[in-house]
């Protein structure tokens, strides 16, 4: 392997990221599989970067999930999206930052889209006229939020009360880092690093200490597939694909896998409960699973944010491991309270404070 | 150079100028030749012996930014700011090889035992096939249409000749690793030349070189530092994955970078392959769209070394015809 080819691609991939103003949309299935994460970024973005992030309350799905899943016909999903711009224009923001990678995917399908066939986006504008009155400006800026963790990765490094480094070998974590395929295999200049050897979470995971691992299965899907999992009969794919990379990873014996989509996390993490159940095999190096987090988690975790107000109490594979090799200082009684960080979102209403 | 050297047979004065330190171009990197296994230096040993002529004057390490019609005749602006003045001119500024870093998913420049067609030819003439930790590979992959028919990155068209060099360097390597297994991923095998067919079916039946009908979608390193690659076998409709100990990506032809910046300068017509669009496709393929320019070689598409030899002999007597008649030519 030679680290400089890959630096030599990272470098040619490096896209325009907007460093204010921020109209921030929420993931449709992250509060449910994550809870914390999405609260983790905006308070990051907030308060340790003193950001202007703005969430809007009539926000809503952008389709992508029925787009990908053929059952929204892509001019539904049009019109869906036009209306999410629609809204970003009237609260006067013009930096567009989707919580989801499949949303991210589609909406940079959509301007693509539109940029070559401007017919479509005129007609899309008459639909969304027509169904709501409204009107909206093409983003200035489109980037995923942990293109924007990226973005700030030192600034996050320079406030880091931990590091991702084994406290008691002195050694970098090995981190696998699963990208969701929606970010960008389908356009790669769009992705930090392109679609072959990523870089926005490998970015991160240099920057706060810890190594990435590179396994033959790096690229495969991490099992959701849509279709893999949205059919019930096609269950078995799902569970198959994540097997096979942790089958891939296993020997590299990582101590922790960081994403940055909705369903990766989700696939890797209860997956991993799902074939110890049928097979009775575990793939961590300690007999136990592989922790999955996702990358707002993480960053909470360096800046010393109390896990369990980051949501990792509801990770299917536990995630002690790596809290304690880190040497994170934490409450194990306090795993299932509501306490901290969670009763202040609650008192001082965290949209848009 | 046969261009150069068969205008002097002929009497006219030739300037020679090459970008680089030496003649010869990519034939200086190659060990043999298909079909016959011939040594290059054989063929390049001619070329230098037809332009030693003293009608010939050779100048090295120059580059070409533009040419412009004069009152004259043609002038040619050199990378020094020198201008030379001709009658005639001859663009003959070859190909450069895919870069094959560009097909990301090979791993080319990453992996340490992805390595390409040329820089396999290095290897025979060296004398020894090796991976990097010194060992002699026991399995090699060699993926065909590297950059070649391939609309990802830009090149529809096919380099020609891919197919017959991964032939060749197959049963190469099988003669100089005689224990090794080796495997040609293909779309298609274009074996349109002489002797080629015969080649491909010696490479099966003597040499037992394993042909694999599909595409490479990725290739990746193992923990035990073994290549593993993706490929579809089309005939059998089923996927493989395989571990290889190197992995040889046959990189197509693209116009060269320095062919390209001439045409923008100078006005000179390219088609929608970006090689140089000679004035007839039939009957003018040594004709530029500029009065006393003309092409030969590579540098219209992609040819093998017979093919460029026999381009350039009738680009010398386009440019004859030319001189002879001071006219602008039919077509």
């Amino acid at each position: 392997m030679k680290i400089e080819g890959k630096r030599a691609i990272w470098s040619e991939y490096q896209k325009e990221i907007a460093d204010d103003k921020y109209f921030y949309v929420r993931s449709c299935i992250r509060q449910n599989f994550f809870p914390g994460s999405e609260v983790a970024f905006l308070r990051i973005m907030r308060e340790e970067l003193g950001k202007d992030v703005y969430e809007h309350p009539c926000h809503t799905t952008c389709s992508g999930i029925g787009y990908h899943g053929d059952v929204v016909p892509v001019e539904t999903a049009m019109t869906v999206v036009a209306r999410q711009f629609a809204l970003m224009t009237e609260a006067g923001y013009k930096n567009y930052v989707p919580s989801c990678i499949t949303s991210f995917g589609l909406y940079t399908e959509i301007l693509e889209t539109w940029h070559h066939f401007p017919e479509v986006e005129e007609k899309i504008r008459k639909q969304l006229r027509k169904a709501t009155g409204r009107e909206f400006n093409i983003p200035d800026n489109l980037a995923h939020a942990s293109d924007i963790i990226y973005k700030f990765r030192k600034e996050i490094g320079t406030k880091a009360k931990y590091r991702l480094i084994n406290k008691n070998t002195g050694e970098p974590l090995k981190v696998v880092d699963h990208i969701g395929c929606h970010y960008a295999k389908m356009f790669p200049s769009k992705g930090v690093g392109g679609a072959e050897y990523p870089y926005v979470l490998a970015g991160m995971v240099e920057e706060w200490g810890g190594t990435v691992v590179d396994y033959p299965e790096r690229r495969h899907c991490c099992g959701f597939g849509f279709r893999q999992y949205l059919v019930q009969a096609n269950r078995g794919f799902s569970v198959a694909c994540s097997k096979e990379k942790f089958e891939s990873m296993q020997p590299y014996e990582p101590d922790m896998i960081i994403t940055n989509c909705p369903g990766c996390p989700m696939f890797l993490d209860r997956w991993q409960y799902v074939i110890n159940e049928i097979e009775g095999k575990r793939y961590g190096s300690n007999g136990e699973g592989i922790p999955v987090f996702t990358y707002e988690e993480i960053a909470g975790l360096v800046l010393g944010y109390d896990p369990w107000d980051l949501g990792l109490q509801m990770h299917q594979t536990d995630c002690k491991s790596v809290l304690d090799k880190i040497g994170i200082d934490y409450d194990p009684d306090t795993k299932y309270q509501i306490s901290g960080e969670i009763k202040k979102v609650k008192e001082h209403n965290f949209i848009n404070v | 150079m046969e261009t150069a050297g068969q205008l002097s047979k002929f009497g006219y004065n030739v300037s020679l100028v090459e970008k680089e330190k030496t003649t010869g171009g990519h034939l200086n990197k190659w060990y043999k030749l298909f079909p016959d296994r011939r040594d290059s230096t054989e063929v390049k040993a001619y070329l230098e012996r037809i332009t030693s002529d003293k009608g010939i004057k050779i100048l090295t390490g120059t580059t070409i930014e533009k040419l412009a019609g004069t009152k004259n005749g043609l002038s040619v602006y050199t990378d020094g700011g020198e201008e030379l003045n001709a009658d005639a001119v001859v663009v003959a500024t070859g190909f450069d090889l895919f870069k094959s870093s560009r097909k990301e998913e090979y791993g080319y420049g990453i992996y340490d035992n992805v390595i390409t067609s040329a820089d396999l030819e290095e290897m025979f003439r060296k004398g020894r096939i090796s991976m990097l930790n010194g060992r002699s590979p026991k399995t090699v992959g060699l993926v065909h249409c590297v950059g070649s028919r391939d609309e990802k990155v830009g090149n529809l068209y096919c380099s020609k000749l891919c197919c017959v060099t991964a032939v060749k360097q197959a049963i190469e390597i099988r003669e100089n690793l005689p224990e090794s297994k080796v495997f040609c991923f293909y779309m298609d095998m274009r074996m349109g030349g002489a002797y080629y067919e015969e080649l491909y079916r010696e490479a099966q039946e003597e040499w037992g070189v394993n042909f694999i009908r599909g595409k490479v979608s990725e290739a990746s390193e193992s923990i035990n530092d073994k290549l593993i690659i993706k490929v579809e076998d089309t005939l059998t409709g089923r996927p493989l994955k395989m571990e290889l100990d190197m992995l040889v990506l046959m990189a197509g032809m693209e116009i060269s970078k320095s062919g390209e910046k001439i045409a923008e300068a100078s006005g000179l017509k390219t088609g929608d392959n970006r090689f140089f669009s000679p004035a007839d496709p039939h009957y003018g393929s040594n004709r530029s769209n500029i009065q006393g320019v003309f092409y030969a070689g590579t540098c219209t598409m992609p040819m093998n070394i017979t093919e460029t030899i026999s381009h350039a002999r009738a680009a010398v007597s386009d440019v004859i015809d030319f001189l002879n008649n001071n006219k602008k030519l039919d077509g």
